[in-house]
């Protein structure tokens, strides 16, 4: 693929944030994936999310498996560190890394081959033991890398691009992160930047294991006609519950849409999420009825899109493993080997 | 507390040239940064593909034999590192010595003592650590005959001894244990003395 390659030289006029980064500093290397791929919008996505959050990208961590999705931290973040794991291990890194460093941002970077079939152990239990973390899976429902095989989210009765029919049933990625305890949970479409931007921007700020599954339609294997993760359907077919404001302390919070229509939710961390409802009686709090929803609507045929649910409060692994607030790497000595006097009055707690 | 070799904001800001795969020093060992140590330096991706000694990502046939090379050093560099082989030397000198490792301990221990009674004398090797050390090397050199003990079918440290150390397999006499009870002390000192009966004859 020829392209030209990314000048470093930035206009004077470039719109700086409070710590003096331009959209470009959360920028990486230039993508080598096929043109029109959706994955690079999530990956613009990201790039504007953290640039408006004010994250300071040598602070986040980007991980991820194997994949075409999991090439993307390479095109994103070119200041934070990376690692592009084992096929499907993702998680048990993250994990690893977040508990021997709390006070990093975690993103996760998946597809749907890596956390639906190789990785569904490690999703499942990243999601239930609460990791802090954003974990993203760009969904196109086919293996891209090897030439368009279904992937275990492409639907029951889609067509591959050489008309062959999918006959096994779909790993509902987001119905098992609800079943598992995620405390953020949601759906998006990487050709509506609208509503992703705002999801990935309360992902970030949500302090549990935040998940979403970003629909990502692969231009080279899944975007025909029979295909239901190509553009076309999933515009067709998108049934959005609520779009999204992220409003950090700075501005001010002014709600000016019909009652009924806007829900408020303020996040552990300070911030606020407006939610413009699309659909009234939809509750983001309600775990059993968001399943029961979901479950409903994909009988109908429709991809629910937007922030499914929601826990203002989690608890992450950190809190349920009872850890130190300092970072377990930064612990020294004097903390870590804390003396025979600390120890004889563990061993009397014992006696 | 000592953490390998990792480079701090203060060695970055001061202009200390960082490449995460760069062998400063001739050891193999590279420095590494902590995430979120600088906002502007340091920080990598770490990846499956190949990639050159800064850690860019790299399809050049001589930035992958260089790594390769790189992690041989390292591994050389580990012999000194790893806990070295306890040697233990016999009452009476003697050519025969054993090598074993782990949990065949308490039963070599014993053996040797049954078979000292039937006036074979062993010396002992225990190994604790891999690569091996020059201290194996020189055992083995030492002894005219040398078995090596253990509990796996196909002798996996002999394996390790002769391809590691260039071995001719012919010197290293197989005391191998598989049926999936612990090793005796009276299996290691028959085997031994029947193939110590077979040296001398």
């Amino acid at each position: 693929m020829t392209f030209l390659a990314k000048p470093k030289l930035h206009h004077p006029e470039l719109h700086k944030n409070s710590l003096g980064y331009t959209r470009r500093d959360y920028e990486g290397a230039i993508s080598t994936l096929c043109a029109g791929c959706g994955h690079d919008s999530i990956s613009a996505a990201i790039v504007r999310a953290c640039f408006e959050l004010e994250l300071p990208p040598h602070r986040i961590a980007k991980l991820s498996g194997i994949g075409c999705s999991s090439k993307t931290p390479t095109y994103f973040l070119g200041a934070s560190h990376g690692f592009n794991s084992v096929h499907g291990r993702m998680p048990s890194v993250l994990t690893g890394a977040n508990l021997a460093n709390r006070d990093l941002i975690y993103l996760g970077v998946s597809g749907d081959g890596d956390s639906a079939s190789i990785g569904l152990g490690q999703f499942a239990h990243s999601m239930r033991r609460g990791v802090n973390m954003v974990y993203i899976v760009e969904n196109n429902g086919v293996y891209g890398l090897t030439k368009g095989q279904f992937s275990a989210t492409s639907d029951k009765g889609a067509k591959s691009k050489r008309g062959v029919v999918n006959s096994d049933e779909a790993i509902d990625l987001v119905e098992m992160a609800l079943q598992l305890g995620a405390t953020f949970v949601a759906r998006s479409f990487s050709g509506d930047k609208a509503q992703l931007v705002p999801l990935i921007e309360a992902a970030l700020k949500h302090e549990g294991a935040a998940f979403i599954d970003c629909i990502s339609p692969c231009v080279a294997f899944n975007n025909h006609e029979g295909s239901t993760k190509s553009f076309d359907y999933v515009r067709e077919h998108n049934a959005a519950v609520n779009y999204l404001d992220v409003i950090t302390g700075r501005e001010e919070i002014t709600v000016d849409y019909a009652p009924g229509t806007v829900e408020m939710v303020t996040q552990h961390d300070g911030s606020t999420l407006r939610l413009r409802k699309l659909h009234t009686e939809y509750d983001l709090h309600d775990r059993i009825s968001a399943m029961t929803y979901m479950q409903q609507r994909h009988a109908a045929g429709e991809i629910v899109t937007g922030l499914l649910y929601v826990d203002p409060n989690p608890r992450d692994l950190h809190g349920h493993l009872k850890t130190s607030e300092i970072p377990l790497n930064a612990l020294q000595e004097d903390s870590l080997i804390p003396g025979s006097a600390a120890l004889g009055k563990i061993n009397a707690g014992l006696r | 507390m000592d953490r390998g070799k990792v480079m701090t904001a203060e060695d970055l800001n001061s202009g200390k040239l960082f490449g995460r795969y760069l062998d400063v020093d001739g050891d193999g060992i590279a420095y590494r940064t902590l995430p979120g140590t600088h906002p502007s330096k340091g920080a990598f991706f770490t990846r499956g593909t190949s990639k050159d000694r800064m850690a860019r990502y790299s399809e050049e046939g001589a930035d992958y034999q260089e790594n390769m090379e790189r992690l041989l050093k390292k591994h050389h560099t580990a012999r000194t590192m790893v806990p070295p082989a306890i040697e233990r030397t016999s009452e009476k000198p003697t050519r025969f010595g054993a090598i074993y490792y782990g949990s065949t301990s308490p039963a070599i221990n014993e053996a040797e003592l049954l078979l000292a009674e039937q006036g074979i004398h062993l010396d002992l090797l225990r190994v604790r650590g891999f690569p091996f050390g020059p201290e194996v090397e020189a055992f083995i050199a030492s002894h005219d005959h040398v078995f090596v003990v253990e509990q796996n079918r196909d002798g996996q440290l002999r394996s390790l001894l002769v391809n590691e150390l260039e071995i001719d397999p012919k010197r290293l006499g197989k005391v191998v244990h598989y049926d999936g009870t612990p090793i005796s002390a009276r299996f290691i000192a028959g085997a031994i003395a029947a193939l110590t009966a077979k040296a001398v004859s």
